[in-house]
């Protein structure tokens, strides 16, 4: 028989269910993630540290897990919530079942709940801090475990994600990148590489003057996981570099330039993850499907008389996707043009921060 | 963008008449463009031939043409209409083919007509080829190696650089018709030169076998801005090698990660793309090889076909709807999600449960027919089920489909294991079943099979847990008998491998059988069931496992509170909020079901497509909807078939997308507490329910299911004709052989036998003689039993037979239509062709007839719909069958008497009379309608044609014009087999018929036929100074009729059945007409109908009228009558 486990949210909603991956005790803010496939990319990007998903697709592990379809070294994120963990796994690149490899990195995870009613659940109250355990299965103690869990406002997570010390990726590539990294995805080190870059992946409390050091042609301003208003540091070290070289950023990226040109952000009541959000591009009205993981966002109107514009703007409720600088060669985006999971729709990204740098090497 | 503003009127292509491979799909996805057309305020002109669709309703377009789709008829409609645009994608390949058909002679241009949603260069790119193959290889996207053919000299020479096995493909043919796998070269070539006949371009490609790869599908959709979204992804579970819609098909895909799906939507995207739709729905196949991963594109279909339907059934994101707003220039971003309403259709829709399609078969109305399943499609159609797991979906499937299994069975897998593992085949999953519980290792079921661990792996979890759950049931029943402590129970099992002995165990009577048994064993079995149904375990699965009813079962089981939950398909896995009543059951922790305390009426439908129970009663279920809306009612409809309108979301006020059995309507049942449930619109299905559904207390309305007994039950039928005074041919019942003999002679031959209660006609034989009935009763032995005899009914050779169609309230009954069949009785009335208004029948007899219908309807209370079938016989008149229900002309005649009859029977259910309502009176329209049928004999190579009391059509079309044989004539035209002018016509008819055969031929001459007989009809012909050739016999060598047929120089063959055995020359001709094409008459009467086509298109070129325009004409007449009556009142 499978062993119980019980995963508890703060307001005191509790779904019983079973063990599956490691055993334990683990604490987090609960979010959903749509996405259908892709759950090994998602287990290890950095951005869901402090988080734990819950798939809405029932069927997870079908495929496995393989060696290559990772975003960083490990699974960050802090739990696993599925309606069905596969007992077997069939695909030609698998290396390992989806229990071992959680067990393997420690990750709790529970299955054999209603995800859809944890799913609608979040969506009507918002992202709650929640608790899984299989060590104590009384619901009244978990809860109150899961009020005191330190969530995510406020909150820095960056140092526990980011790389410990400044390294290179594709040695031999032409643009030279720098990129801060506070949870950077694989995937956008390769979507940089096949583009013929050099990046110097720096952590992301590196300072202006080490960065500088390096004379990038480009800096990219990654992913990663938690509030960006406990980010004044890298918000700093933007504010130095604007200006002195073409500038990218994705998800946290994208909120730190809004900081860094006097902006706010805020956090969404759920968030949006998944693999199917429509963005538009407010200039050829265009409309991409992406990637997307975050929880907090850009309050367009706090920048709008500033020298930044909006771009791209979410479909499904108008939330800011996309800005770019007047004149400056600075851009940013909300969702994921890397992907991984997720469609390759707004790949062109990558060419258009190439093309900056180009245009100034020139 | 918003929507074009310089076209006013859309002509749209229907798909016809269902057949293999075209089914109702098209009548839900042309239903759903008509309206959303409407909708932007265009005017839709619409020519479809299949009169039992929703789309041919007057109220759906403002011009409704049901006529043959053909270029010929597309350009007299154009003309008389002058539509500014035609839309040519949601008619399936006949849509589609006769558009191209239309562009190319050059009808479009000349008509100043856009063709929208797609050009026809694309249309070419996508389906030819060749030219598909450039395309794909352009963009870069593997294809398997290939080559084309247009002889079988360069179908050879392709082969010899591939290398057998290979794949045959014809261009532009529908379902893959005539396509297959060749092993050999004997098959190759068999197969190349019947695809290069089939084909419309003559062209075949031929291509190497990836069989045994894993097969997916995309639902790609593209907009004029070039925004291009993926609204479905479905994996097959039967690899390929097997046509994806005879595969069992599995939405979304299971075994693909992330990188590899994404690759795939990179392709398709970039495929769409090249080949150029400009706007709407294609559907992309994939293979992939599942050693490395190498990926190859199959096909893709530029329009909206059978996977878009059960794509938008999955999702809840409606595809055709969609496509049509395309078409006419919306964006994906301005046409809102109806589901969501806050969020735009430009997203990609996401999933939070498990869609199983499983597709069902008719090889049993075929015997000899191949039935390994090949890439040409041989299922007649289809049923999807939701689950939150694979298991559960599948499971539920198996029980919706209604072929006998309660769920995952493995009771038929009776044959020879591995050969039914290795050949494709209706039957596999049974034999997996047998297989895992044999034990064969998964490995090993794999390399037979092919089919994805995965799939095998979650076989098996069902298989053990039923194993599970019969080791706690045969512990149960020692527990019961011997007292042991709860804590053996466990233990004990092991003891125990089979428990089929436990029924005889404790006594059924007591309610609560697990009374005697301690907390702790009670918990384990609530919890066994919990997880049971959980993983889709029926009631009536369980039952047989613990030796219960399946009533017991569900009693016991709501007892324990293991009740279902209802959740949303909202396509967006709950990310928004839905606002769609769109709903499957599962056994999870939250229900979402928001019930209404107002007024409700819930509807019954008739599961997936079949022979016998197709689209007619889906017609009627939608009908019921529409009509108890239109008085007030919340309607509720329950049904598992994708293809069809009434599982549409906004058909009815809620959906249930549920198998249609006892089990899971009973839950609904209570979970909605409706005023009222229909059962007699959605065929066999409901009906075979209502007695049961009585019992439970479920409110039925309309004809009472005791009435509904009393017509079904041969003895209490008997008894009600017997009071009223009505003849029906001799009859008797049997269970044995002995039985069956004495009443074959006291009835005496030809009788007709049959089993009780089938639908269809399913085993019903004419028999001519003593050792035929030795023959039929051995072999039906095994179904024969005291509840169910064997029906003997003296059989009325030559015998007219009659339909009858009838509306009542209890005060009034209305005849709404009498058909006189054109052929003679004995042959299934789903079978015939039929006129309306009778076209032979004398008045008297008429008026006999609708005499008796009345006093049926009076005498079973009839309330409602009734059909009756009579045959005729040297004027008197017998009464065949009644069924007090929707019966399937009722479409047909709605649509000739212009009465939406089905909207009209179930207000009557509802409570109002047919004096409030209007109708009071029959209609008997001017002209004449005649209706035709279209069978499947080419999906069936080799098996006979003949036509006999065993139903074997698939669909219908209907001819209207004011004659008899202009309305036949059109009708054969829209049945694809039109009748030739000129030419040269083959006769060959048996001895009984030579003398009848003698007029017709006289006729043929003089209208300058050249005529071809075999010898005997021949002697008879040229005796009467006819010029006629004499034929050799097929096996008396050349020249023979099969020589001619293949140079082309037959275009009628007129062979009627030597005797009850036909002859094996006979059945050679007659499937090889089939096979070329060649139109085949099998009977005197539907020859003689033949020649009054014929004659009538002689005379003049036929004409074309709307439907709104011949509703009108009776709208006047009944004015005109009304004037004459009321004048002639003012002048009394």
């Amino acid at each position: 028989m499978k062993k119980q486990a019980i995963l508890a949210l703060e307001d005191g909603k509790v779904f019983k269910g079973y063990s599956f991956g490691a055993e334990g005790e683990t604490a987090g803010e609960v979010v959903f993630n749509t996405s259908m496939t892709g759950y090994q990319e998602i287990l290890t990007d950095p951005s869901y540290k402090g988080q734990m998903v819950c798939m809405t697709y029932p069927l997870i592990g079908n495929y496995g897990v393989n060696k290559e379809d990772v975003e960083s070294r490990q699974p960050y994120v802090e739990g696993f919530i599925v309606k069905e963990s596969s007992r077997i796994y069939s695909n030609w690149r698998a290396a390992t079942d989806l229990g071992s490899y959680l067990k393997k990195y420690k990750i709790v995870g529970i299955e054999g709940i209603d995800t859809r009613s944890l799913t609608k659940h979040l969506r009507e109250r918002g992202a709650k801090k929640g608790v899984i355990s299989t060590k104590d299965l009384n619901p009244v103690s978990l809860v109150k475990k899961a009020k005191r869990s330190p969530g995510l406002v406020g909150r820095d997570l960056i140092k526990e994600v980011m790389c410990k010390k400044p390294y290179t990726w594709n040695k031999k590539g032409k643009f030279h990148v720098v990129a801060i990294d506070s949870g950077i995805k694989l995937n956008i080190l390769r979507n940089l590489e096949k583009r013929n870059c050099r990046v110097t992946v720096v952590p992301a409390t590196a300072t202006k003057e080490a960065i500088l050091k390096y004379k990038p042609d480009g800096l990219f301003l990654s992913n990663g996981p938690g509030d960006p208003k406990a980010l004044p540091y890298i918000v700093d070290t933007v504010k130095g570099l604007i200006g002195k070289m073409p500038v990218f950023g994705i998800c946290l990226g994208h909120q730190i330039l809004a900081l860094a040109f006097g902006g706010k952000t805020f956090k969404m009541k759920f968030g949006h993850h998944g693999g199917n959000q429509p963005v538009i591009d407010v200039h050829s009205k265009r409309v991409e499907i992406t990637a997307q993981n975050h929880g907090f966002a850009v309050d367009m109107n706090s920048i709008s008389k500033k020298e930044m514009v909006l771009t791209h703007v979410n479909l499904n409720d108008r939330t800011c996707e996309g800005m770019e600088h007047k004149k400056l060669p600075v851009f940013s985006v909300q969702h994921h043009p890397e992907a991984a999971p997720g469609p390759h729709d707004a790949t062109h990204h990558f060419d258009r921060f190439i093309e900056m740098m180009r245009k100034r090497k020139k | 963008m918003p929507k074009r503003t310089d076209i006013h009127k859309i002509l749209i292509i229907g798909s016809g008449p269902i057949i293999i491979g075209q089914a109702c799909e098209f009548d839900y996805s042309g239903t759903q463009a008509c309206k959303a057309l409407r909708e932007e305020g265009y005017e839709v002109v619409l020519i479809n031939s299949n009169p039992a669709t929703i789309m041919t309703d007057p109220q759906t377009a403002e011009r409704t043409y049901i006529e043959p789709i053909t270029v010929e008829y597309l350009e007299k409609i154009i003309k008389a209409e002058r539509p500014d645009a035609v839309l040519p994608t949601l008619g399936g390949q006949t849509g589609l083919n006769t558009a191209v058909k239309a562009a190319e002679a050059g009808l479009f241009k000349k008509y100043g007509v856009q063709m929208i949603g797609v050009n026809l260069e694309a249309i070419k790119k996508g389906e030819n080829r060749e030219l598909f193959k450039k395309a794909m290889q352009k963009i870069g996207i593997g294809l398997p190696q290939s080559g084309l053919a247009h002889t079988l000299a360069e179908a050879k020479s392709v082969l010899k650089k591939i290398g057998l096995p290979v794949v045959v493909r014809p261009s532009f043919t529908l379902g893959g018709t005539g396509g297959g796998i060749a092993n050999t070269k004997e098959e190759f070539e068999k197969m190349a030169a019947y695809g290069i006949q089939l084909s419309m371009t003559h062209e075949i490609l031929i291509e190497e076998s990836i069989f045994g790869w894993k097969e997916f599908e995309l639902e790609v959709m593209r907009d004029k801005k070039d925004n291009v979204v993926i609204i479905c992804s479905i994996e097959n579970f039967d690899p390929m090698g097997v046509h994806t819609g005879d595969s069992i098909t599995v939405a979304p895909i299971q075994t693909l990660t992330d990188v590899e799906y994404q690759k795939m939507r990179d392709a398709a995207i970039a495929c769409i793309r090249e080949i150029g739709v400009e706007t709407g729905g294609s559907n992309i196949q994939f293979a992939l090889n599942p050693k490395n991963g190498c990926m190859v594109i199959i096909e893709m279909n530029p329009r909206v076909s059978r996977s878009s339907a059960l794509a938008s059934k999955a999702t809840g994101f409606p595809i055709a709807k969609i496509a049509a707003k395309l078409a006419v220039g919306y964006t994906l971003d301005e046409i809102p999600n109806d589901i969501t309403k806050k969020t735009p259709a430009s997203f990609e829709p996401m999933i939070d449960y498990c869609v199983v399609k499983i597709p069902r078969f008719a090889f049993e109305k075929f015997p000899g027919a191949d039935t390994t399943l090949t890439t040409q499609m041989k299922s007649v159609g289809e049923v999807m089920a939701i689950g939150r797991t694979f298991k559960e979906a599948l499971q539920k499937g198996l029980r919706g489909l209604e072929v006998k299994a309660a769920g995952f069975e493995s009771k038929k897998a009776t044959g020879d294991l591995k050969e039914h593992l290795k050949r494709p085949n209706a039957e596999r999953l049974y034999y997996l079943k047998r297989a895992i519980e044999e034990g064969m290792n998964l490995k090993e079921i794999h390399k037979l099979t092919f089919i994805d661990p995965w799939f095998l792996e979650n076989l098996k979890e069902i298989v053990e847990f039923e194993r599970e759950l019969r080791e706690l049931a045969a512990g149960i029943f020692k527990l019961s008998f011997r007292g042991r402590s709860p804590r053996n129970l466990i233990k004990s099992c092991d003891e125990i491998s089979r428990p089929a002995k436990i029924h005889g165990g404790p006594r059924d009577d007591a309610r609560d059988w697990t009374a005697s048994l301690t907390s702790f064993a009670r918990n384990d079995i609530s919890r066994a069931l919990r997880r049971a149904k959980e993983l889709g375990f029926s009631d009536a699965q369980l039952g047989e496992i613990f030796g219960k009813s399946e009533i017991e079962m569900r009693a016991y089981r709501k007892k324990l509170g293991i009740l279902p939950t209802y959740k949303l398909v909202d396509t967006c896995a709950a990310e928004f909020e839905a606002f769609t009543p769109y709903y499957y059951s599962t056994y999870e922790m939250e229900d979402e079901v928001k019930t209404t305390s107002k007024k409700k009426i819930m509807i019954l439908g008739g599961g997936p497509n079949r022979i016998g129970q197709g689209i007619e009663f889906d017609y009627c279920c939608c009908h019921a909807s529409f009509a108890l809306k239109e008085i007030g009612f919340e309607t509720i409809m329950v049904n598992c078939n994708p293809e069809t309108v009434s599982t549409d979301y906004d058909t009815s006020d809620r959906l249930y997308f549920e198998p249609v059995t006892f089990e899971d309507v009973m839950n609904i049942v209570e979970k909605e507490k409706p005023d009222g449930v229909i059962v007699q619109f959605g065929g066999q299905t409901p009906l075979n329910l209502a007695l049961s559904l009585y019992q439970a207390g479920v409110p039925i309305i309309g004809t009472s299911p005791q009435a509904i007994d009393r017509a079904e039950d041969r003895k209490k039928f008997a008894e009600v004709l017997r009071n009223l005074g009505l003849k029906q041919p001799e009859n008797g019942t049997a269970v044995t052989l002995a039985e069956a003999l004495k009443e074959a002679n006291r009835i005496g031959y030809p009788v007709l036998v049959r089993p009780s209660y089938v639908l269809g006609g399913r085993a019903m034989e004419i028999v001519y003689d003593e050792p035929s009935l030795i023959n039929y009763m051995q072999k039906m032995a095994v179904d024969v039993s005291k509840d169910r005899p064997i029906l003997v009914d003296k059989f009325l050779e030559g015998a007219t037979e009659i339909d009858v169609d009838m509306i009542a309230d209890g005060e009034t009954y209305v005849v709404a239509g009498v058909m006189e069949h054109i052929e003679q009785a004995g042959i299934h009335s789903g079978d015939s062709a039929c006129c309306l208004p009778p076209h032979n029948l004398a008045e008297s007899v008429i008026q006999e007839i609708k005499k008796q219908t009345a006093a049926l309807a009076k005498e079973l209370n009839v309330v409602g719909l009734m059909n009756v079938q009579f045959a005729v016989k040297n004027g008197v008149v017998y009464v065949l069958e009644v069924n007090p229900r929707a019966s399937r002309t009722v479409p047909f005649v709605s649509k000739a008497i212009g009465v939406p009859l089905a909207k009209l029977a179930s207000k009557v259910m509802a409570g109002k009379k047919l004096k409030e309502l209007g109708f009071m009176k029959e209609i008997i329209p001017s002209y004449r309608s005649v209706k035709e049928v279209v069978l499947p004999f080419v999906r069936f190579r080799g098996v006979d044609i003949l036509l006999g009391p065993e139903m074997k059509s698939t669909g219908e079309v209907m001819g209207i014009a004011d004659d008899f044989g202009t309305a036949f004539a059109k009708a054969q035209e829209a049945a694809n087999s039109s009748l030739p002018l000129k030419g040269t016509i083959f006769l060959s008819v048996k001895d009984k018929d030579k003398r009848a055969v003698l007029a017709i031929a006289k006729e043929l001459s003089k209208m300058k036929f050249s005529l071809v007989a075999t010898a005997g009809t021949a002697k008879v012909i040229e005796a009467a100074g006819i010029r006629v050739r004499s034929l050799k016999r097929i096996s008396e060598g050349s020249p023979n009729v099969v020589d001619l047929m293949k140079e082309k120089k037959i275009d009628l063959v007129i062979n009627t059945p030597a005797g009850e055995k036909p002859r094996k020359d006979e059945i050679v001709i007659r499937s090889f007409a089939v096979s070329r094409g060649i139109p085949c008459v099998t009977t005197m009467e539907g020859a003689l109908a033949s020649l009054k086509g014929i004659q009538a298109l002689k005379i003049k070129d036929t004409s074309i009228c709307s439907i709104q325009d011949y509703h009108k004409r009776l709208k006047d007449m009944s004015f005109r009558a009304k004037r004459e009556i009321s004048s002639t009142v003012t002048r009394l």
